[in-house]
């Protein structure tokens, strides 16, 4: 069964004027995949301007939760700690900041996880036989079968037209 | 490529291709180790068996094997858990607050300094464990719901230290381990059999997708920020936990900025001392250049300065204050039983630092290497000034004593060395050294634009 097709470029500007052709000629699935970050590919194939938004979120939750859990338990069992007054908040201020970021920090690792569809336990480009090399000097672009434009000769020649090293990849 | 090369041009030194370069930095996981890591090892196993034994003994016939008294009820102990802690800084310092200045020469150093922090934080987070006399009731700590109706008291700094230091643990794990990922995954498609498996399972079946690169960046940065005020917090709270109390030589102010500054001193001492040797057995000159090492050598003098100052800035406290007992705290120090220990001290970390002013000691790795250790070394003794000698003569003249420490305390501090020579070799076996598609990516930048 074919999954679709890898195309290798060698530079990222090569795969960005790529994804842009793709894009323009309406093919629809699509995945860049490289050895390092590239600018500019979320304007192309959308990025997520959502995480400091999540971050704040779970921080502000963070926040809430460690003041609660200070405040209750210190009504729960009152006691007279060296002189201070019963809900002295300044007292409170390292728990709070240390649960804060604690939140933050493993919330912000979940989301990440799951807005990146990880775990994962197979993925059809990594069955391409030249796949390692997205991960070390290549920058790969996968073409769906699925895509409704998808045509295995006219993607495979307009890929090559643009720069690429074109493979097939198939269920083995 | 541009005209001008870039300004970091020789941070990656030699000719290299991106293939040349990943199969140099995977060499330490892919090619069998050289020998002076099996010396490592063996050492650093030996000595974690004679740890696991002393804890043994401490857990069976109880606290009194340990050479702490009245007053020093906080011995050997105590001193070390600070001691690794501080060690631990220098880690999340590079990796976190380098990111965010966006140093390129951090790239080089993150992998490794992080994992030091992770075993110095878990060779650390052992001493309060079995401090405790009774290790079974640890989670006593812990908020849960018991049929006491007892909570943690939260106005304590012992219960921030707690939550302060699980935090750390947590947030330099996480960061550890989201930049390992890429890695994991160019390990996985090359190599085979359990290997594979191994890597598949801890790469989480990353692709390199680019939007998910995107959020990893944003997600990576994001930690980095928020560790760096923790790094500073933990350090900070750990002071507390001496500053709240009355003790002549503890009650000061100006613990917190002392203790993270120390912090930052021994812990890029520590830093030096791995990669140094590293970068010599795994012949790494070429990514890990004198500039580096130039560097992190400033950063020491840097935070020695610091800790330098505070320690002039005490003696004046305490003569200033006109407080009696604080000021006979001062010169029990310099002229007691442990004024050897005080001097030795003030050697260190006052007068030798002063070398790293100049450039031809910086460069010479021999003196840089000899430093790091007697850094390493100073900080020992600047946390047994503060908790041992401190505590060894209060306020009244009849509650003065001695510390001695026993065997045990012995075997646990070496054991200790031990496991976190044994935990990083272990580390460098399994895992690159070196963030390869950081070094990637950075000899992207440096060659190709």
């Amino acid at each position: 069964m074919l999954y679709g097709l890898m195309a290798y470029f060698d530079a990222p500007e090569k795969l960005l004027k790529a994804i842009g052709a793709l894009k323009e000629a309406g093919y629809r699935r699509m995945e860049a995949l490289t050895p390092n970050p590239v600018e500019g590919v979320e304007r192309l194939l959308g990025g997520d301007g959502r995480i400091p938004w999540v971050a704040f979120a779970l921080g502000v939750l963070g926040a809430g939760l460690a003041l609660f859990l200070q405040v209750y338990t210190t009504l729960d069992y009152p006691m007279n700690a060296s002189g201070k007054p019963l809900l002295g908040w300044p007292a409170f201020i390292p728990v709070t900041f240390e649960l804060t970021i604690l939140t933050i920090t493993v919330g912000i690792f979940l989301y990440l996880l799951y807005q990146n569809g990880l775990p994962l336990a197979d993925h059809p480009a990594v069955r391409a036989p030249g796949y390692v090399r997205v991960l070390l000097d290549q920058y790969g672009l996968f073409v769906y079968a699925s895509d409704p434009r998808f045509d295995l000769e006219a993607t495979r020649a307009l890929l090559e037209s643009l720069g690429a090293e074109v493979e097939e990849v198939r269920r083995a | 490529m541009a005209d001008k090369p870039h300004p970091d041009h020789d941070l990656i030194q030699g000719e290299w291709t991106e293939k040349t370069l990943v199969e140099k930095l995977l060499e330490p996981v892919e090619k069998p180790p050289p020998r002076p890591w099996r010396v490592v090892l063996a050492v650093g196993g030996l000595l974690t068996l004679v740890w696991l034994y002393a804890i043994f003994v401490t857990f069976v016939r109880g606290l009194g094997t340990w050479g702490i008294n009245q007053p020093v009820a906080w011995g050997f102990d105590i001193v070390h858990f600070v001691w690794w802690i501080g060690i631990g800084h220098a880690g999340t310092l590079i990796s976190a607050i380098l990111v965010l200045m966006r140093q390129n020469w951090r790239d080089s150093l993150n992998r490794v300094t992080e994992a030091m922090t992770l075993f110095a934080v878990l060779a650390a987070a052992t001493y309060p464990l079995i401090h405790m006399g009774r290790p079974q009731n640890f989670y006593w700590v812990f908020p849960y719901p018991t049929h006491l109706a007892l909570w943690p008291q939260y106005k304590s700094p012992l219960s921030w230290d707690v939550l302060a230091i699980m935090t750390y643990l947590t947030i330099s794990t996480l960061f550890l381990y989201l930049g390992l990922i890429p890695d994991l995954a160019l390990l996985r498609e090359r190599s085979q059999g359990w290997r594979r498996k191994l890597y598949g399972w801890l790469s989480l079946g990353w692709t390199g997708n680019a939007v998910h690169w995107q959020r990893y960046r944003a997600v990576y940065v994001l930690l980095a920020g928020l560790a760096t005020p923790v790094v500073i917090s933990v350090h900070s709270v750990v002071s507390m936990d001496f500053a709240y109390g009355l003790v002549p030589g503890w009650h000061l102010t100006v613990f917190p900025p002392f203790f993270a500054a120390g912090a930052i001193y021994s812990g890029f001492a520590m830093a030096l001392t791995l990669i140094i040797p590293l970068r010599k057995w795994y012949r790494l000159e070429g990514v890990i250049t004198e500039r580096h090492l130039d560097w992190m050598a400033k950063v020491t003098l840097a935070s020695g300065l610091g800790v330098a100052y505070i320690y002039l800035l005490e003696i004046f406290i305490a003569w200033y204050s006109g407080e009696p007992h604080e000021w006979a705290q001062q010169l029990w120090r310099m002229t007691g039983p442990y004024a050897p220990y005080y001097w030795a001290m003030m050697l260190i970390n006052v007068v030798l630092l002063q070398t790293l002013w100049f450039p031809r000691f910086r460069k010479n790795l021999t003196w840089l290497f000899i430093f790091s250790i007697l850094a390493n070394v100073g900080m020992w003794l600047e946390r047994f000034v503060i908790v041992v000698i401190s505590l060894s003569k209060d306020f009244l003249p009849g509650n003065a004593h001695l510390y001695y420490p026993t065997w045990v305390d012995w075997a646990l501090y070496l054991g200790t060395i031990g496991f976190f020579l044994f935990g990083l070799a272990l580390f460098i076996r399994i895992f690159p050294p070196i963030a390869v598609a950081e070094m990637v990516h950075l000899f992207h930048k440096l060659r190709k634009h």
